[in-house]
């Protein structure tokens, strides 16, 4: 275990007291205390990006948002998770997102159990204002256990990471740029001809969408299983 | 070598240009080149050789001579000739009359005042040199004063002082965002090296449309960069540099690498520079060609050999930099402003410009002017009297439209704000940035949401994918600029455009995406009623749009009249 140096400090979120390490997050902390934020990109064992952009907050005394899993929690910072503003960027962030991609719940086998499909509840998102952007994209099936649909995929490069950080294979990576980024196994080779990939699932579980699931499951029954990641990060640091 | 010795060496080398009573300068930057300079060069020396002028003449490959309009450019430094769209031999007699001439009078036709207000009214400190020295001679540059200011910081000077002239002189960051060059500098300096290291880093990734001052300074004065950055490492604390600059400047690496390895040589960079216990590497590292790439953490990461995604700050590169150690990272212009602050002193520096904005600014004049090319000019100077007199004016007797500075990341700032002095806050005022110095002029044969698509369709292209709003929320944008520009816009269409500006900026990562929509924003702001005229009426007042009316050309507007609906 590393030495703990962090120094103890309290911060308001939402009007709450809150009690801190100042190596921690404001996500870090906001979750502690069940106060909601939502987030995509982040996942709890994995180094955190601030990609998704949707657990930005308000920080009182700046007018910039910031992103609560990658920013530091200070002494006397006072947050705001929560308000009409946030949740008109929040929502204006989903559509954007709905419109990237095909997602379209009700042919998905992860209907049901979709991150993406439970944020959109929880923030009320019926319907979105942008034009849908519906790129043709392929369906990579030719691993024996598990298929990539790159139309369900949100670039939360979670896979990337989990690989990269947890199973050390770094078999998935991201290509091209913009909106033509697209998560690639190896150099861009079929999954199923990947080398480097020792078929752990750590990815398909840690898929926030459907992008990434088992074969042979049927809608409704693929749920993932991501918690996981710190259980195995705490093992092994505690054999190390 | 010694402060001593390099005194010397610049006196030897004064004494030998001394000896030629004609000295021919030839442009020798990518703008005169394309021009085929380098033939004229050859052609030149040719004469030379015919005449039997080799003792008294020397022909000399320079830098940018500022006027890329009328390149090749030839000057004669000791009469002060100055020669414009010299064509070489196989295409024209232009080198001989010149090298015939040279005891006479001078080539009229081919004659450029140096009394023009686009050389006067300029003040040189980072182009000093340019057009002046050979870049490919450290000689050249030593001689004409180069690497004293190092030396005398090295021998003379403690890092703090150093550090505390280039906050004085008041040099703000010269990619863009004007950020305190001496805050940023003291702020490295005083954190702890991780694993023993600290970095400095030259931004040398140019890439707005129109923008070609890095490129200029690094062609023709790269010796003032190596310079400027063995200061910074000296105030700071660093050991290793690296200049990163895209590989789509293939002379600027050129000459990069040659400086620095004459540097070498010379001992002026390297392990124990002028016998102090001072040491500096500097390394190239060539971009691939990405815009992102000029954001500072996306940089970082690109030179370490990853994907060229940017990170969110803090912690800054200030902090945690180049292999999470402290890291200096500055434009290719700030470190060229360094030497000469040094060598003049912080308040020499200071006493240029404006209250807030300091000293001079180069800036690459493109677009419908009569004399494009390269300006430095003292901050504060009116938008009007840049391009009016230094940039001789819009061409044809059309009516001047607006200005484009910052470039994807800036504005367009119209008419009514001519008369505004072009420095940092200004130009933020009216919702346009100074960027690296681009500075595009348009004219009424630009249409103003095509205008704005052009920068979108960039800004698409260019985003690196990691953060939605800007990966997607551009393509939106873009999209729906190409609407209107197609005349099948609706009104919601405008409504949108305008909410999306606003998610854009306020919720993406870095600079890229938070600054991507301001050349919509600010053609939204001053030239609201072409997009009206777009989306209502489907005309195109500048003619651009294809498909759409043209006031005077075309009676009837073409395509379909707006669906308004609610």
């Amino acid at each position: 275990m590393k030495p703990n140096t962090a120094q103890i400090t309290t911060l308001k979120i939402d009007g709450h007291d809150c009690g801190a390490r100042s190596d921690e997050t404001i996500l870090d902390v906001a979750q502690e205390n069940n106060i909601f934020i939502p987030t995509l990109c982040h996942i709890d064992g994995l180094q955190d990006i601030g990609a998704c952009r949707l657990c930005l907050v308000e920080i009182k005394g700046s007018n910039k948002l910031l992103p609560a899993c990658v920013t530091r929690v200070q002494e006397g910072m006072e947050v705001t998770t929560n308000s009409p503003r946030l949740q008109h960027y929040r929502k204006a962030i989903l559509e954007m997102l709905f419109s990237e991609r095909n997602h379209i719940c009700s042919v998905c086998v992860s209907n049901g159990h979709c991150e993406l499909q439970w944020l959109a509840e929880q923030l009320g998102l019926t319907h979105i204002s942008v034009p849908y952007l519906h790129p043709k994209l392929e369906v990579d099936a030719s691993n024996r256990r598990f298929v990539a649909d790159h139309n369900r995929c949100i670039l939360c490069t979670r896979c990337v990471r989990v690989c990269d950080e947890i199973e050390g294979a770094h078999t998935w990576d991201l290509y091209g740029r913009g909106v033509d980024t697209r998560v690639v196994s190896d150099l861009k080779q079929p999954w199923g001809e990947s080398e480097s990939c020792t078929g752990c699932g750590k990815c398909v579980h840690v898929c926030p969408t459907g992008a990434l699931v088992e074969k042979g499951r049927s809608a409704g029954e693929m749920t993932k299983r991501g918690q996981f990641l710190p259980y195995l990060t705490l093992m092994r640091e505690e054999r190390q | 070598m010694t402060l001593d010795e390099l005194r010397e060496l610049a006196e030897t080398e004064r004494e030998k240009q001394t000896q030629v009573k004609h000295e021919i300068h030839v442009c020798t930057a990518a703008a005169c080149l394309s021009q085929r300079s380098d033939q004229v060069k050859a052609s030149l020396e040719a004469e030379i050789k015919a005449h039997g002028k080799e003792d008294c003449c020397k022909v000399k490959g320079v830098g940018c001579m500022g006027l890329c309009a009328a390149g090749p450019l030839v000057s004669d430094e000791s009469n002060g000739r100055l020669y414009q769209n010299v064509r070489p031999a196989d295409e024209n007699t232009d080198t001989k009359e010149i090298v015939a001439s040279l005891e006479s009078e001078p080539v009229e036709r081919l004659s450029l005042s140096p009394e023009l207000p686009f050389f006067k009214e300029q003040k040189k400190i980072v182009l000093e040199n340019s057009g002046k020295i050979d870049p490919e001679r450290i000689e050249d540059y030593i001689c004409a004063g180069g690497y004293e200011a190092l030396l005398t910081a090295l021998t003379e000077m403690r890092p703090l002082e150093v550090i505390e002239q280039i906050t004085k002189s008041g040099l703000r960051g010269r990619g863009g965002a004007g950020y305190p060059t001496g805050l940023k500098w003291s702020t490295v300096a005083k954190a702890s090296p991780h694993n023993g290291a600290k970095y400095v880093i030259c931004n040398g990734d140019e890439g707005d449309p129109g923008a070609f001052m890095d490129r200029s300074v690094l062609e023709s004065d790269p010796q003032r960069v190596l310079e400027g950055m063995a200061i910074a490492a000296y105030a700071v604390g660093a050991n290793r540099g690296f200049i990163y600059v895209r590989a789509e400047y293939p002379l600027a690496i050129k000459r990069l690498k040659i400086a620095i390895k004459q540097a070498e040589t010379m001992g002026l960079l390297g392990a124990n520079i002028a016998d102090t216990t001072f040491s500096f590497k500097i390394e190239l590292r060539l971009g691939a060609g990405a815009f992102v790439c000029g954001e500072e953490t996306a940089l970082i990461a690109s030179v370490e050999g990853k994907r060229g995604n940017p990170r969110p700050r803090p912690p800054y590169p200030a902090q945690e930099g180049l292999w999470n150690a402290p890291t200096l990272i500055n434009n290719v212009e700030t470190f060229a402003n360094v030497a000469p602050i040094i060598r003049n002193g912080g308040a020499w520096y200071a006493a240029i410009g404006t209250e807030k904005s300091k000293g001079t600014k180069v800036f690459a004049l493109a677009g419908r002017v009569a004399n494009t090319g390269l300006i430095e000019i003292p901050m504060g100077m009116p938008l009007r009297h840049v391009i009016y007199q230094l940039g001789g004016g819009i061409p044809d007797n059309r009516r001047f439209k607006a200005a484009q500075t910052g470039g994807p990341s800036g504005g367009c700032i119209p008419e009514e704000y001519l008369d505004m002095p072009v420095d940092y806050e200004s130009l933020a005022s009216v919702g346009s940035i100074m960027g690296s110095g681009g500075l595009i002029v348009m004219d009424e044969t630009s249409c103003m949401p095509d205008v704005a698509k052009y920068f979108m369709d960039f800004c698409c292209t260019e985003s690196c994918g990691k953060c939605i709003p800007c990966r997607v929320g551009t393509v939106h944008m873009h999209n729906l600029l190409s609407r209107i520009t197609a005349g099948e816009a609706t009104p919601e269409d405008l409504a949108l455009l305008e909410r999306l500006c606003d998610v854009v900026r306020n919720t993406s990562l870095c600079g890229l995406g938070q600054s991507a929509p301001n050349p919509v924003a600010t053609t939204l702001k001053y030239f609201r009623k072409e997009y009206i005229d777009h989306i209502h009426h489907k005309r195109c007042t500048a003619g651009v749009c294809e498909g759409l009316a043209r006031p005077g050309k075309d009676d009837k507007p073409k395509g379909k009249p707006a669906e308004v609906t609610a």
